[in-house]
């Protein structure tokens, strides 16, 4: 680091704070991966209960048959079993993409029927599966109204301001995920003149930050986005595609992958490469779930607790 | 007997591939790529124009075949194949839309005579 980026560095207290919250962090994943462990998830879910909540679901891919997982519309019953069973309803729900397999109407038609079950309002961005129709037009048709290019938009609730965006579109040979000049654009825009005590949430399919390059887990042009938050104290980046848990802290940043409810991918450079990874029958519902992302006035970070279809 | 019989028709199946193997760069025949574990196989292929090559998806997710202003095939689905012939000489770079790290080349080259690629 040279000295001119000093200024910019976290402070030690900001050190301190983060080292704090990721052994919470630490202990929450924990939670979420052992729900034998009652009482640790009941503290779990007795401090989501005390902020405003939301769920993220990703990757439910209907029409998926393969072998990983030959009943893809089962684990998304399951999973929707799980957000009807919260003790406290959260306040809507947001999905990271890849709502469909290959983007067929009776796919969506699947998906919207087993999803709306929750009853609760869905703020949807789409993954590349969702885009792959031969005029690229169902998912917009169904929930992209009102939205910018292939689907970006941004709302408020509870004092947060949520960022839906798009980096599975008009993708070039080579690359990686990407946002492209007219979002970055708008999400510069967006941000104008907003407090820099608002705290961000920005959900997308993809990964904005690199996990893995060599299976294209990233975002090409995140560094931008990412640029344009700077100066807001709190930002939360919630993402799909990568189907695992996944979390990075950086600086004012706090980066996050959820579960997919279809099938499990395999770590990065554990196998060839990314794609459906099948697994024993009975530890497939491990592998699977959801996540309830809490925020509470005053804290910086967001509590994610990732609550997998079975223990 | 059961294992000369094997064996024989083991021999004949070979001698059968090989045959087919010799004729396919003299007849500009179909041209086979594979999709596998997210890459191209052959990543570089180098063919005859009139060549159609085939690409084949064998993995549990969907890619596509794009080489911008060339061709762009649909979402092919596990097993499901797309073909282009080739009709033209030059170098045609490809992708896949969904997965863009996965890249290929096609060198197509003049079908007659001489070995010297066109301009």
């Amino acid at each position: 680091m040279s000295t001119h980026d000093h200024d910019e560095g976290p402070s030690r207290r900001k050190v301190l704070e983060c080292m704090t919250w990721a052994g919470t962090g630490v202990l929450w994943t924990v939670a979420g991966g052992v729900p034998t462990s009652l009482g640790i998830i009941d503290q779990a879910l007795a401090q989501q209960s005390k902020g405003f909540t939301f769920l993220q679901i990703s990757d439910s891919h209907m029409g998926f048959d393969k072998p990983a997982n030959p009943n893809a519309k089962g684990t998304l019953e399951e999973a929707i079993g799980r957000v009807k069973a919260l003790p406290v309803k959260p306040s809507f729900m947001i999905h990271t993409g890849d709502i469909t397999h290959l983007s067929k109407v009776s796919e969506f038609d699947d998906a919207e029927k087993i999803i709306s079950e929750a009853r609760l309002d869905v703020h949807y961005v789409p993954g590349e599966h969702d885009l792959i129709d031969p005029e690229i037009k169902l998912y917009k048709e169904r929930y992209g109204r009102g939205t910018k290019g292939p689907g970006y938009y941004s709302f408020d609730a509870n004092g947060v301001h949520f960022m839906g965006l798009v980096n599975v579109a008009n993708l070039k040979g080579g690359g990686m995920g990407s946002l492209g000049d007219e979002q970055l654009e708008w999400i510069e825009d967006d941000l104008k003149g907003r407090a820099a005590s608002t705290p961000i949430v920005v959900f997308a399919h993809i990964p904005l930050w690199t996990v893995y390059p060599a299976w294209g887990w990233g975002t090409e042009d995140s560094a931008r986005a990412l640029g344009y938050m700077k100066r807001f104290g709190s930002v939360t980046v919630l993402n799909g595609h990568i189907h695992q848990v996944m979390q990075k802290v950086e600086g004012n940043v706090t980066f996050h992958t959820a579960r997919s409810t279809a099938f499990p991918q395999p770590a990065p450079g554990t196998a060839p490469s990314a794609g459906p990874m099948k697994v024993p029958d009975d530890k497939l519902r491990t592998m699977l779930g959801i996540a309830s992302v809490t925020f509470k006035q005053n804290e910086q970070r967001l509590a994610i607790i990732d609550t997998p279809l079975q223990s | 007997m059961f294992k000369t019989k094997s064996l024989t028709s083991f021999v004949v199946a070979g001698v059968a591939a090989l045959l087919v193997l010799a004729a396919t760069p003299a007849l500009a025949a179909d041209v086979a790529v594979k999709i596998g574990n997210f890459t191209f196989g052959p990543q570089e292929l180098k063919v005859k124009s009139g060549t159609t090559v085939t690409w084949t998806n064998e993995d549990d997710i969907p890619h596509t075949v794009v080489s911008v202003n060339n061709f762009r095939s649909k979402a092919l689905d596990s097993d499901e194949k797309f073909s282009f012939t080739f009709a033209t000489p030059g170098t045609y770079k490809y992708f896949c839309s969904l997965h863009p790290h996965m890249t290929g080349t096609i060198v197509v080259e003049a079908a007659t005579g001489s070995n010297t690629p066109p301009r």
